[in-house]
């Protein structure tokens, strides 16, 4: 492409003049080409740099009382000089106090274990979906979307009414005699683990259920003839091969809970405290908008990280796929 | 919460596109924000009915999610009901505009000693008017708490709730507590017998072990769930509102469940407030919101809404009007006696503010 681009900008020089219609050609290929991927550019420059340089912004001001509540980054003085004022001290702030580390390592666990949940949970129903004939494949799969079809809220608020003391579950266990006290669920963390688990799984299933289902069934037959056993077969042939869905079902479901606010919230004790609450409480009850930015920021800088290792994983998905063609 | 922000948006929308044509009617709308189980159940179709101004009505449960709305701009509300304490810090920060008392007659029903006192906070009373004042206490179910702390329990006392001797026993029935470092504190340091309204570290560091002594016999922190909880008698005490709890009982008497509760103002004294009615400076319905501001002075339509949330009014004329059960109820209406202990909350200063959410997230969570 490269070359291409080169060629059509010396055509003037050239001692061979190209015909008009392969410069136009190779214009709109150069082109088009960056047109069409402007619009995710320009996408990414408005809904993700844009607020992110607010945020950036207020995270260096200093709390006020007004509306909005920080001050300016910028002032004109009075000799004519703009004078740019960067509060650090709202980062300093995050290592004053180890609530903020508390906060974070929670998040992160809570995050890590309901994902390994939903991967134990995910893993056999895109595999189920995969293998299944067509007809019903397409109805299992419409099925694992369904419940997007209800605000999200409703559903989570819903488990109270299942976890409770004396809720669904806990009358059921009683009554069939497997337990004598109902179990504390709700207000603990397996409350919450079991609502992320539950809100996040078709983001788990849908990418497993992709490279599954691209899975080449010979390459299993070919094991199986050569005397493979299933489980051996299984990890060493469909567990490899499906590893780009584990990763991005994965992350899918990570990041977004990490942040998690309203399913600890509802679901989760006093105890259960994640970085959402932090961000609530230093936003709302300490109306202090510049800390909140900078817990907000910490946070996108630590899941930077697990971000940075997707995409290595997916480039170099990318280049397989690419040389194997 | 995402109608409550789209309703803002609308709000703010309809507002931005009214605000060219200054000269037009205003629209038929008025964005109301409140305080959840505050108002009686006829009073907004009356409203709607003797006036044709469509009302949008959403509610909070604390002072602190009120100011954050209102301080990120462009709320969209039209009237707004912040406790005093919160009040005077709005109108410091010019958040609040100035009532034209021409457009509201009824502001003569007014009772002036309580507006004095609410002139501690709005100088001149220019920013809003009292749209209801109580206590905060607590909530007892009478007989579950006797049974579990025998007869002689010192129910008068907030020892209740702050000596792990009685604390403890009752958290097998459990307790609520209302989830705001605003509130909380101030009794805490009063029973210690350090002033209320104190701003230092020392003092707060000591309110704080009084909580963290007694932390794990509460069952929850939230400022509105112990009305149901304590009616369905699935708790036996919670610190909350004076008209919230008394609504409690109101709802255990209605279902018939057997449930007896009880509102007490404890005898080391509590919380006194005012809620106050005021207009955003930004409201895109500011005609409206005066017009209902003056039909909320009705004597007639004050005296509804005290009767169903049992909180008591500032307005002479309508006293006549609450029915006895509100108006001679101690709990509602404190005896002169236990008026003069009572004490209000003053303004707090940012950096307090902070310390405050801190160490009220440490009794909360135990970090």
């Amino acid at each position: 492409m490269e070359a291409g681009t080169g060629a059509s900008a010396g055509g003037g020089a050239a001692p061979v003049r190209t015909h008009w219609r392969t410069r136009l050609s190779v214009y709109l290929n150069t082109n088009g080409r960056r047109l069409v991927l402007g619009v995710p550019y320009l996408w990414l420059l408005l809904f993700f740099l844009l607020p992110f340089a607010i945020v950036l912004k207020i995270s260096f001001a200093e709390f006020a009382i007004g509306v909005p509540p920080y001050s300016d980054l910028l002032e004109l003085t009075q000799d004519g000089y703009f004078r740019l004022t960067l509060a650090l001290s709202n980062y300093a702030y995050l290592f004053d106090d180890p609530q903020y580390v508390i906060a974070y390592t929670n998040s992160l666990r809570i995050a890590a274990v309901s994902t390994a949940f939903a991967l134990l949970v995910g893993f056999p129903m895109a595999y189920g979906i995969a293998k299944a004939p067509k007809g019903p494949r397409t109805i299992l799969l419409f099925l694992v979307v369904l419940p997007f079809w209800t605000s999200f809220l409703i559903r989570v608020y819903a488990w109270i009414g299942i976890l409770k003391s004396n809720g669904l579950l806990n009358n059921l266990l009683i009554s069939l005699g497997i337990i004598d006290d109902p179990l504390v669920i709700l207000g603990s963390d397996w409350g919450v683990y079991i609502g992320i688990v539950y809100s996040y799984l078709p983001f788990m299933v849908l990418p497993l259920y992709a490279t599954l289902e691209k899975l080449d069934p010979s390459l299993l037959e070919a094991a199986h003839d050569l005397g493979c056993r299933p489980w051996k077969a299984f990890l060493t042939i469909t567990l490899p091969l499906a590893l780009p869905g584990i990763v991005a079902g994965s992350m899918l479901v990570f990041i977004p809970a990490v942040g998690e606010f309203v399913i600890p919230e509802l679901l989760g004790g006093a105890d259960t405290f994640m970085i959402g609450r932090v961000l609530w409480n230093e936003f709302f009850l300490n109306r202090d908008w510049p800390v909140a930015s900078a817990v907000a920021m910490a946070m996108l800088i630590l899941l930077v990280a697990p971000i940075m290792i997707f995409q290595h994983i997916q480039a170099k998905q990318a280049d397989g796929e690419g040389a194997g063609r | 919460m995402p109608s409550t922000f789209l309703r803002a948006l609308t709000g703010f929308a309809v507002g931005a596109l009214f605000a060219g044509q200054a000269f037009a009617a205003e629209e038929k709308v008025l964005n109301v924000y409140n305080w959840s189980d505050y108002i009686a159940e006829d009073t907004l179709a009356k409203f709607e009915a003797e006036t044709g101004i469509k009302v949008n009505y959403d509610v909070y449960d604390s002072n602190e999610l009120l100011e954050s709305k209102l301080l990120a701009g462009h709320s969209g509300y039209d009237i707004v009901v912040p406790t005093d304490h919160t009040f005077s810090r709005l109108i410091a920060a010019g958040i609040l505009q100035k009532l034209d008392k021409s457009k509201i007659p009824n502001f003569a029903n007014l009772d002036p000693t309580l507006m004095d006192r609410a002139a501690n906070y709005d100088p001149g009373n220019d920013h809003g008017i009292i749209y209801m004042w109580g206590t905060n206490g607590l909530g007892i179910n009478v007989d579950k708490v006797k049974e579990v702390l025998g007869e002689d329990a010192p129910l008068d006392s907030y020892a209740l709730l702050f000596d792990p001797k009685y604390a403890d026993k009752l958290a097998t029935c459990g307790i609520h507590v209302l989830d705001s470092a605003s509130e909380v504190f101030p009794v805490a340091r009063n029973y210690l017998g350090l002033d209320a309204n104190s701003e230092s570290d020392e003092d707060l560091e000591k309110a704080t072990e009084l909580w963290m002594g007694v932390r794990s016999d509460i069952q929850k922190f939230h400022s509105s769930e112990f009305i149901n909880a304590l009616a369905n008698g699935d708790i036996c005490m919670a610190f909350g509102f004076s008209g919230d709890i008394l609504q409690a009982k109101g709802r255990a008497e209605e279902a018939g469940n057997g449930v007896n509760i009880e509102y007490i103002i404890p005898k080391e004294g509590s919380l006194v407030w005012f809620d106050m009615m005021g207009i955003p400076a930004d409201a895109p319905h500011p005609e409206n919101a005066q017009a209902f501001i003056n039909f909320i002075l009705d004597p007639q339509i004050t005296a509804d809404i005290s009767n169903y949330v049992w909180y008591a009014n500032a307005n002479i004329k309508s006293t006549a009007l609450v029915v006895e059960d509100v108006r001679n109820n101690p709990g509602v209406y404190p005896s002169a006696e236990v008026m003069s202990k009572l004490f209000i909350q003053k303004t707090a200063t940012p950096k307090y503010e902070r310390l405050r959410t801190r160490s009220w997230n440490k009794v909360k969570t135990g970090i």
